[in-house]
């Protein structure tokens, strides 16, 4: 069985970014850019699939400019077998990363598609739902816990009142939570490897799929900073000032 | 124009930040339906009926909806999707598990999360751990959103709403719920309650935690909430994250007992009105944040702070 992992190129999670002069965007010309922390989770967790002998093939698949080349060879290093970048300039969003997701979808044949619950950079969490959508597929979400037996998936999910536990037939979608796994670091020897991999650069148009962008940013801004604070000396002061806050 | 707002529940009680999503849609303006999707949940629709502001509750039973199953929701949804320019559901885990299945098969984009409404069409919503604001125009035919509830106030009471019956839409078949472990807690639900503690790795361990904060939280009528490394190490389960990619919160006062103040935990909380942190470290990032700020070991400060709220 095959799975397919799909992998964003974001702003590494420990850089600020910075909005340009002109309040059209964020600037990201010189950050530090890394694998969406929740798509190695999912990464982990297809190799691992594979390690138990229940998947045959891990394809990671990116969608974006030609630097997520290095993504998808991390993806590798980490024990993906082959790597697909859907190559484009244009500025992607969810929907027309879930119809290339399904463009590929269709050819491969995979049994489990896995995404990370969220990018980091756009905090969209929607991009494993749509695909599921649109392969007419169940799909779990933010799982914490996934098995799979012939034909089924049962996985647990960080909901908002505790957890709960689905049982789906595949093919399917699962999105990943923080919980899922912890991710190995590629060895040097794998990062040797991964660059001796498969890696298939296909656009856009040749899958037939059309991505330009359904929401205009009109502009970005800074949320308004909070006045800077004082410390209080102890227990005491903190009290009187928390009542003269009227939050007591 | 029509908004469709989809009512959180658990079949016996309407979830609160179903009330705050109803406010979001009054802003965009319009007649504002509300649909109830369950088995069993008649009652439900009986308290949706009287938020002030909902013109109509649209009422959907079916033995496969008694679990709410993305699949089987967003099929419902989508068969009455024609009759609205927006449909609205609150971000919380089910909002966000269901609404990008119900955009994409109407073939639009979905909004997350906004957090204000600057015309019909036009909404700002944060990116990059709220460290952006982001103001997008959406250039579809109906508008899918999640809303964050921390910036929309809860609609009140005094509405009287008709109830109508829909038909349910065949089950899909795609997906069943084995189990669901939820947290029992007679605290207040931690993203709408108006004083908040949470926890962080300083507390070392999962009985420090409960030992240290539940006394506290007693005294201050307080919920609980904790970083991701305290959740990662097993102190609290993962319904207590807040943050980017927790939960959002906002309330009058929140207390971090020493969390760091990492962008990701300021995410979930930077809008609080009154921000408290007690940390070791006078130099940690919280303390950009904090309104008053405590340097200390909080192993002495807050059971002493417990004691000191008699
Ligand atoms: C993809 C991704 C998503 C994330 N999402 C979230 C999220 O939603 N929410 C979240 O919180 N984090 C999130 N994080 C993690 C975040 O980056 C930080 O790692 C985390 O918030 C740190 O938790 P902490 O402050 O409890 O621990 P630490 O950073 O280890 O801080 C512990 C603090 O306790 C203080 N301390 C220790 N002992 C004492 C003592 N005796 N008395 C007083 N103070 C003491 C220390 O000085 C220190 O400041 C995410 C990270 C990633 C990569
Ligand atoms: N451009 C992309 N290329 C590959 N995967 C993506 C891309 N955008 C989103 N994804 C996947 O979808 C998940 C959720 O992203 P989002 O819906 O943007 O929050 C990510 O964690 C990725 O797994």
């Amino acid at each position: 069985m095959k799975i397919l992992v799909s992998v964003k190129r974001v702003v590494d999670y420990n850089v600020k970014v910075r909005i340009k002069a002109d309040g059209t965007g964020v600037d990201i010309a010189n950050a530090k850019m890394s694998m969406n922390p929740f798509d190695e989770i999912a990464v982990e967790e297809a190799v691992r699939l594979k390690e138990a002998g229940i998947a045959s093939e891990v394809i990671a698949v990116s969608a974006g400019v030609a630097n997520c080349q290095e993504t998808l060879r991390t993806a590798m290093a980490l024990g993906a077998d082959r790597a697909i970048l859907i190559e484009t300039d244009v500025e992607l969003q969810p929907l027309a990363v879930a119809k290339l997701l399904k463009a590929v979808c269709d050819k491969e044949k995979p049994q489990i598609v896995l995404c990370g619950k969220q990018a980091i950079d756009d905090d969209a969490n929607q991009t494993g739902q749509m695909l599921a959508a649109l392969m007419n597929w169940p799909q779990a979400t933010f799982a914490s816990n996934l098995r799979v037996s012939d034909g089924h998936a049962t996985v647990t999910r960080e909901i908002d009142g505790g957890h709960e536990t689905v049982e789906i037939s595949l093919p399917a979608v699962v999105t990943t939570d923080l919980r899922l796994n912890e991710p190995r670091y590629s060895t040097l020897p794998n990062i040797m490897k991964a660059k001796k991999k498969p890696l298939d650069i296909v656009t856009p148009d040749a899958l037939g799929v059309e991505v330009t962008p359904r929401l205009h940013t009109l502009k970005v801004a800074e949320p308004p900073k909070r006045a800077a604070g004082i410390k209080v000396a102890d227990v005491a002061e903190l009290l009187s000032r928390l009542k003269q806050e009227g939050v007591l | 124009m029509n908004l469709l707002v989809i009512a959180e529940h658990d079949n016996i009680v309407l979830k609160t930040a179903t009330l705050n999503t109803v406010t979001a849609a009054e802003r965009i303006g319009g007649t504002v339906h509300l649909l109830i999707a369950g088995q069993g949940c008649a009652a439900v629709a009986e308290q949706a009926a009287k938020i002030a502001g909902v013109a109509k509750v649209l009422l959907a039973e079916a033995p496969h909806y008694a679990d709410q199953s993305p699949e089987n929701i967003a099929a419902l949804i989508v068969a009455h999707a024609a009759a609205y320019s927006h449909i609205l559901a609150p971000a919380t885990t089910a909002g966000k598990n269901l609404m990008p299945r119900i955009a994409a098969l109407l073939d639009v984009a979905q909004i997350s999360e906004i957090v204000a409404v600057d015309t019909p069409d036009t909404f700002v919503r944060p990116i990059y751990a709220g460290n952006v604001l982001a103001t997008v125009q959406s250039m579809d035919t109906v508008k899918v959103i999640t809303v964050r509830s921390t910036a929309f106030a809860p609609a009140g009471e005094g509405g009287t709403a008709g109830i109508e019956n829909i038909v349910a839409a065949p089950d899909q078949g795609l997906s069943k719920v084995v189990s669901r472990e939820l947290s029992q807690s007679a605290r207040p639900e931690l993203a709408a309650a108006k004083v908040v503690i949470s926890g962080g790795r300083g507390l070392g361990s999962g009985e420090s935690f409960h030992a240290l904060l539940e006394p506290l939280a007693d005294k201050l009528g307080a919920a609980l909430g904790a970083s991701r490394a305290a959740v990662d190490a097993g102190y609290v389960s993962n319904d207590f994250q807040v943050g980017q990619t927790g939960k959002i919160v906002a309330p009058q006062l929140y207390i971090a007992v020493g969390i760091s103040g990492a962008i990701q935990h300021l995410a979930g909380m930077k809008e609080s009105q009154v921000i408290v942190a007690i940390n070791k470290d006078a130099d940690a990032p919280i303390f950009q944040v904090a309104d008053y700020g405590l340097v200390g070991d909080l192993f002495e400060v807050v059971p002493a702070l417990t004691a000191a709220l008699g």
